[in-house]
């Protein structure tokens, strides 16, 4: 057990384990040798991190699945229910649109703020250095900061019936389209989608005006040479030297997408409907309001399993050939 | 360096024994309570408050200060019970309460959601023993009847007392009487038609004529029950809400309400924005003058007094037909016993003085803004005059003279108001479900509910 829990996070370039210096043999001091090249004192180490990783992750991960085959409210007596949680996932309308919502939210938490993020960060990345810079880059970094239920609070107001958003329509005479942007069952998830696209595309640009400022201007230089616009530059030069960091982008914002919470709950509950209902408040609202346990748990191992299907894939496109 | 599919087998190999390991560790062995004896109620109880200092342990609702206020005057009256308050908002302790009085930490008196899991997982202290002692059957019979459960949580409406109400609240419409004056009401509406009369009116007039929040959960729901409680047999109603076997929802009076509720939300009666709208909003907006009507409940009521004096009235929604019977949605504020108490005749004590001590009740008023509930031989402590609070309090005592309360259809079944009411309510007034359609949807998510 305690192998198979220390492994994955120790694996790799365990300084420990590399060969020790040859030293004089000695008897006395031959078990701690091997214990030690055995990776002994790194376990030591680690294990502070393996037992909070054990308790705290895997456990609750262990209990999540085998909540799931069970009909349980969180304190009577449970009932073994086998698959048939899963089945109601997969069966369920409600719940398939509820998964549904979470995958159109992935078109604006995580496409959306990636390009306009290359967007922004090709405009920005000649004035990174000096003052200006920092302000640009600690502005467009500032909704990473706020507390996500305050960004929700805020956008709730604006995008409300009397909000900011419809004054301004108003105000240039398209009063027609001014809506409770929230409430309406049309306009309800775009409407949740922008605001998690302005929470994100900070992080996006950041990230990707870092990724630029490690390209090497050379690479600049010859497009130039050889005769390349601004255009051509950055789909020859830019683009693919940012692979690794486009795929760490798309990493966090689709589970960002996947697994949105805050800003659903705040701005909208979920409502209208379930226009914008997604895994995470059906998964809370299932365990906690309804104490339905082990459905809730089925509905997060399926979250989790698609949160995977959807991140893997990425990982290995954007890092696949860097071997 | 390996490929990263190579990493993820690996990791993957790697984690398959920890889980195996860890459903092996787990699996002999299914989560929760097991099967134990019911504990009896008949076990000997105690009137007596002693003199020993104890420290009652309540957890109680934010934004409810009543419970803080009756607290602090029973400490003030018996020097050796300290009370230690948690608060939460209700929505938390719905979710809260089952484990935290399974837990060790179990506190005394609790604010209680709906009753029925609580008393079928073996939380909650079965008062019946109190009733006897302390001659609860002098209270009105109507008063105590939502707080009984039968055994191992069936029905309610019959069987143990679980509870008691910190105050008993009543629903019923808030009306700005600034806005009433402009749009020609001289006088509360004696029928629905008339009702219907002054929505248009309003909606004429350029007053919005209901503000109603629809965010969250379905503030329409307190309209449509309004109407549901009038166009059948209130009986039904209740039936439904207590779980009697064979009670629907779908019945001629429902589909009757949800049809009118339909109706005035095409009408534009309800604010266009009612799904964007939260409760806070609401009450904000129609502070703002921003509404003729709202639908709301008592506890609004000492904030109104505050917030717009003297413009606030209030009347209980009337019947079909002049001079019928006033029903509404009324319901205490519910305080139990935990079955872990660690003084649960102090608590109890302390409920049943919150019923009848006088300054106890006077708090139940001024600060709760609602009745006291307690024998009916008891009188209600005066309000102030020309205050919506005195309004209210008449209303209730009108209620229960006319045995009209209901409880609310949002408590038939734990997620019944989340899970069907809300969502399908918001579809409704946005067009997006027909009458029908609303009415079979909730008995279903009833009918799923009662069948696990």
């Amino acid at each position: 057990m305690t192998s198979a829990f220390g492994s994955a996070p120790v694996g790799r370039g365990d300084p420990v384990s590399t060969p020790a210096r040859p030293t004089r043999p000695s008897a006395a001091r031959a078990p701690r040798k091997r214990w030690a090249r055995a990776g002994g004192t790194g376990w030591l180490f680690v294990l502070p991190a393996v037992v909070m990783y054990a308790a705290f992750v895997l456990r609750p991960l262990v209990l999540t699945i085998q909540y799931s085959f069970y009909n349980w409210n969180g304190i009577g007596v449970a009932r073994w229910a086998g698959l048939d949680n899963y089945l109601t996932v997969f069966t369920d309308s409600d719940l398939l649109k509820i998964i549904g919502n979470a995958l159109v939210l992935i078109v604006f938490f995580s496409f959306v703020p990636v390009a306009l993020g290359l967007l922004v960060a090709s405009l920005v990345r000649r004035i990174t250095t000096g003052a200006f810079g920092t302000v640009v880059r600690t502005v467009l970094f500032l909704p990473q900061v706020i507390p996500l239920v305050a960004a929700g609070i805020a956008w709730s107001w604006l995008l409300s019936s009397n909000g900011l958003i419809n004054q301004l329509l108003r105000a240039v005479g398209l009063g027609g389209v001014a809506r409770a942007w929230l409430g309406d069952f049309d306009t309800a998830l775009p409407a949740v989608g922008v605001i998690g696209a302005w929470v994100l595309l900070g992080l996006c640009t950041i990230l990707l005006v870092t990724g630029m400022s490690k390209i090497d201007p050379a690479l600049y230089e010859a497009a130039r040479l050889d005769g390349a616009g601004p255009i051509r530059e950055f789909f020859a030069v830019t683009l693919p030297s940012l692979r690794q960091e486009i795929g760490v982008c798309l990493t966090v914002t689709i589970i960002a997408a996947l697994a949105s919470f805050d800003i659903v709950y705040i701005s909208t509950s979920g409502g209208p409907g379930l226009q914008t209902t997604v895994p995470g408040l059906e998964i809370y609202r299932l365990a906690f309001s309804q104490r339905q346990v082990g459905l809730a748990s089925a509905l997060a191992v399926v979250l989790m399993l698609l949160v995977l299907l959807c991140v893997l894939p990425i990982q290995r496109l954007t890092r696949g050939d860097k071997s | 360096m390996a490929t990263p599919l190579a990493r993820f087998s690996r990791r993957t190999a790697l984690l398959a024994p920890v889980l195996a390991l860890g459903l092996a560790a787990t699996a002999c062995s299914a989560p929760g309570a097991d099967e134990s004896p019911r504990a009896g109620s008949d076990a000997a109880v105690s009137t007596e408050l002693g003199s020993d200092p104890i420290t009652l342990e309540m957890y109680a609702e934010t934004g409810f200060p009543l419970a803080k206020a009756l607290a602090d005057e029973f400490t003030k009256q018996h020097p050796n019970v300290k009370f230690n308050i948690r608060e939460d908002q209700f929505t938390v302790i719905v979710e809260n309460a089952p484990r935290v009085m399974a837990s060790d930490n179990s506190p005394d008196i609790i604010r209680l959601p709906t009753m029925v899991d609580l008393v079928k997982d073996d939380l909650l202290k079965n008062l019946d023993p109190y009733f006897t002692a302390y001659g609860w059957d002098k209270f009105p019979a109507s008063q105590l009847v939502q707080l009984r459960v039968g055994e191992g949580g069936t029905t309610r409406g019959t069987g143990s007392l679980w509870g008691m109400g910190l105050g008993y609240s009543v629903t019923g419409v808030f009306y700005n009487k600034k806005l009433a004056e402009q749009v020609g009401m001289t006088q509360p509406p004696a029928t629905i038609a008339e009702f219907e009369q002054l929505l248009a009116k309003a909606k004429t007039a350029g007053v919005q004529p209901i503000m109603q929040f629809n965010k969250n959960t379905a503030g329409i729901n307190f309209p449509h029950q309004a109407l549901q409680n009038q166009f059948g047999d209130p009986a039904q109603v209740a039936d439904w809400i207590f779980q009697k076997p064979g009670a629907t929802f779908d019945t001629p009076a429902a589909l009757k309400a949800t049809q009118t509720i339909q109706k005035w939300a095409q009408a534009g009666y309800f604010p266009k924005d009612a799904n964007a709208l939260d409760y806070a909003s609401m009450v904000g907006e129609f502070q703002k003058n921003n509404g003729l009507f709202m639908f709301n409940g008592d506890w609004e009521s000492a904030n109104l007094d505050k917030t717009m004096p003297g413009n606030v009235g209030f009347f209980l929604f009337p019947s079909e037909s002049a001079g019928g019977k006033h029903v509404a949605m009324s319901a205490p504020n519910t305080f139990g016993i935990s079955a872990k108490a660690k003084n649960p005749d102090a608590a109890a004590f302390f409920l049943n003085w919150a019923h009848t001590n006088p300054t106890a009740r006077e708090i139940a008023v001024k600060i709760g803004g609602s009745s006291p509930g307690g024998p009916s031989d008891l009188a209600v402590p005066a309000a102030a005059p020309n205050t919506v609070l005195a309004e209210t309090l008449k209303a209730s005592q009108q209620l229960g003279e006319e045995n009209g309360a209901v409880d609310f259809t949002a408590n038939a079944t734990g997620g019944i108001f989340a899970a069907a009411i809300t969502p399908e309510m918001q579809k409704l007034i946005a067009g997006q479900q027909t009458p029908e359609g609303y009415v079979k949807a909730v008995q279903a998510e009833y009918a799923k509910e009662l069948s696990r």
